[in-house]
């Protein structure tokens, strides 16, 4: 288990373990985390998953595809350490990753 | 106050969740056919039938998040009756469960072949977890299998079939793949993608017998042709299940007719997912959709309403088609356009945008492995954009500087 920090544009925060290997946005979604919907189950189709990475945890994680790109540019609110939740797998380096949760993804 | 969910899939699923997250904290249980909590379907005909995922990882609700949430589940629990007056539901069983507010979410099931032999051991719908692990058990390098309908699932299980080193045909009954869905240079593309990839896919291709006994051992068309097979794999589309309401006495139309809050014609049940036929605001008219956003976004509605706070849905309906590595992205409706639009080459490439419009308003596209296109697109049809064409069609013009 990963322990995860999920913060809501309000401040509000929501701590989650999470099992290794497991994507983030499953995390999210099976521990009622909200504003991660995960509309198209972690396939990178939809962006609802949306997340901005702290620091130090985003400069670890692999980089994003040419599809998660995409993706990215037309989310809610994109900026510079946005990721998709569901394209990142929890690995032991990410224990206490700060996950932000943009305002007005619902 | 009790809450019963009858249908344990995504839209049931989430509006489980979505009672909970709205602060709800008394009893509430899902009542599913099938053993499995809810769980994702798109990836049935994608990763989970090329063996890449489990099927616990499909679920959306495990039995952690059940337990941990206190959201009641039963699976193989098969409801046969609503009694609205006393308030409960009846299973199979006979068992009574009473409830106060009541969701049906009771999605649809695979079409059948109206063909004697429909229901041999190898001729498969899917649709579930038990019927991909049915073709599962079946599929091997070399084996020859017959797909019946070149929609969204006939063309994504070609796809993987293909990859785990099957002889695939597909039999298209209408003049082209994708008829409903798309127009005709976008199911073009994936006629040429299929068969490229060594399908033998047939258009216009009408079934007339399945032949053999016990097992289907050949596909006979209307043309006199026979295509010789070890499985037989049917995606003709789904009926929506609507028995339950209908014997209640519920208005049906094309499935459970609800309004913008998912609400029946009886206060005290909500209907949610696949099995409704309900009002969208963007497209002016009542329709039934087959779609995870639809399920989910109307889970949700249907929590505010079962808690007394109804709030309208509001959606703008997307679609997507993983098939090779190529990703089908879909936002609007394209039928009733006026002019079509395209964005690169479906003809020779493998990434392109097809844009819908009428009366010079965007109000679909189709776009095929061109993510931030997409990602522009929903914005844009959303809001039903007057876009010069020209700029549309340009693929030197970011779609992003035009939204």
């Amino acid at each position: 288990m990963t322990r995860l920090r999920f913060v809501q544009a309000t401040g509000a925060e929501h701590v989650v373990d999470a099992p290794l290997g497991e994507s983030v946005m499953k995390a999210a979604t099976t521990n009622f985390v909200a504003g991660i919907i995960g509309e198209c189950g972690g396939s990178c189709s939809c962006a609802t998953c949306h997340v901005y990475v702290d620091e130090p945890w985003f400069s670890q994680l692999l980089p994003p595809d040419a599809m998660e790109q995409g993706m990215l540019e037309g989310a809610v609110e994109p900026g510079p350490q946005s990721r998709l939740s569901c394209q990142i797998d929890v690995t032991e380096k990410h224990e206490g990753m700060i996950l932000r949760i943009p305002a007005g993804q619902a | 106050m009790t809450i019963l969910i009858v249908g344990a899939g995504q839209a049931g699923g989430e509006c489980a969740s979505q009672l909970r997250k709205l602060g709800y904290a008394g009893p509430v249980t899902l009542l599913g056919d099938e053993p499995h909590p809810p769980y994702k379907r798109p990836p049935l005909s994608k990763a989970y039938l090329a063996g890449a995922v489990t099927a616990e990882s499909l679920h959306v609700l495990p039995a952690a998040s059940l337990a941990k949430f206190d959201i009641g589940f039963r699976g193989n629990a098969r409801v046969t009756r609503i009694d609205r007056a006393a308030r409960h539901v009846e299973l199979a069983t006979g068992e009574r469960l009473a409830y106060d507010k009541l969701l049906l979410a009771t999605g649809g099931r695979a079409r059948e072949l109206n063909l004697p032999g429909a229901r041999r051991a190898n001729v498969l719908a899917l649709r579930t977890i038990a019927d991909v692990d049915a073709i599962k058990a079946r599929l091997a390098p070399g084996k020859r299998v017959c797909i019946i309908g070149g929609g969204f699932i006939g063309l994504e299980v070609a796809a993987v079939c293909v990859k785990l080193g099957a002889k695939v045909t597909v039999l298209e009954g209408l003049p082209r793949v994708l008829a409903r869905v798309t127009a005709p240079p976008v199911s073009a593309f994936f006629e040429r993608i299929h068969r490229e990839a060594g399908v033998d896919l047939r258009i216009g291709a009408q079934v007339a017998a399945l032949e053999g006994e016990p097992e289907v051992t050949a596909v006979a068309l209307a043309d006199g042709a026979r295509v010789d097979t070890d499985l037989v794999i049917v995606g003709v589309g789904i009926v929506p299940n609507v028995e339950l309401a209908q014997d209640a006495g519920l208005a049906i139309d094309n499935g459970i007719v609800v309004d913008e809050f998912t609400r029946t014609s009886d206060e005290n049940i909500c209907a949610a997912g696949d099995c409704t036929n309900h009002p969208s605001e963007f497209l002016g008219r009542r329709l039934r959709l087959e779609s995870v956003q639809n399920a989910m976004e109307q889970g949700r509605a249907a929590a505010s309403t079962l808690l007394g706070k109804p709030e309208p849905y509001q959606m703008v309906p997307w679609f997507w088609s993983d098939q090779y590595d190529v990703k089908l992205q879909m936002v609007g409706i394209s039928a009733g356009h006026d002019q079509l639009i395209l964005r690169g080459d479906p003809a020779t490439t493998r990434a392109f945008a097809a844009f819908y419009l009428r009366a010079g308003k965007l109000i679909a596209a189709d776009v095929v492995s061109r993510p931030a296109d997409f990602a522009f697109a929903k914005k844009l049809v959303a809001a039903r954009a007057r876009i010069d064409p020209a700029l549309l069609a340009d693929e030197a013009v970011a779609l992003k500087s035009l939204a």
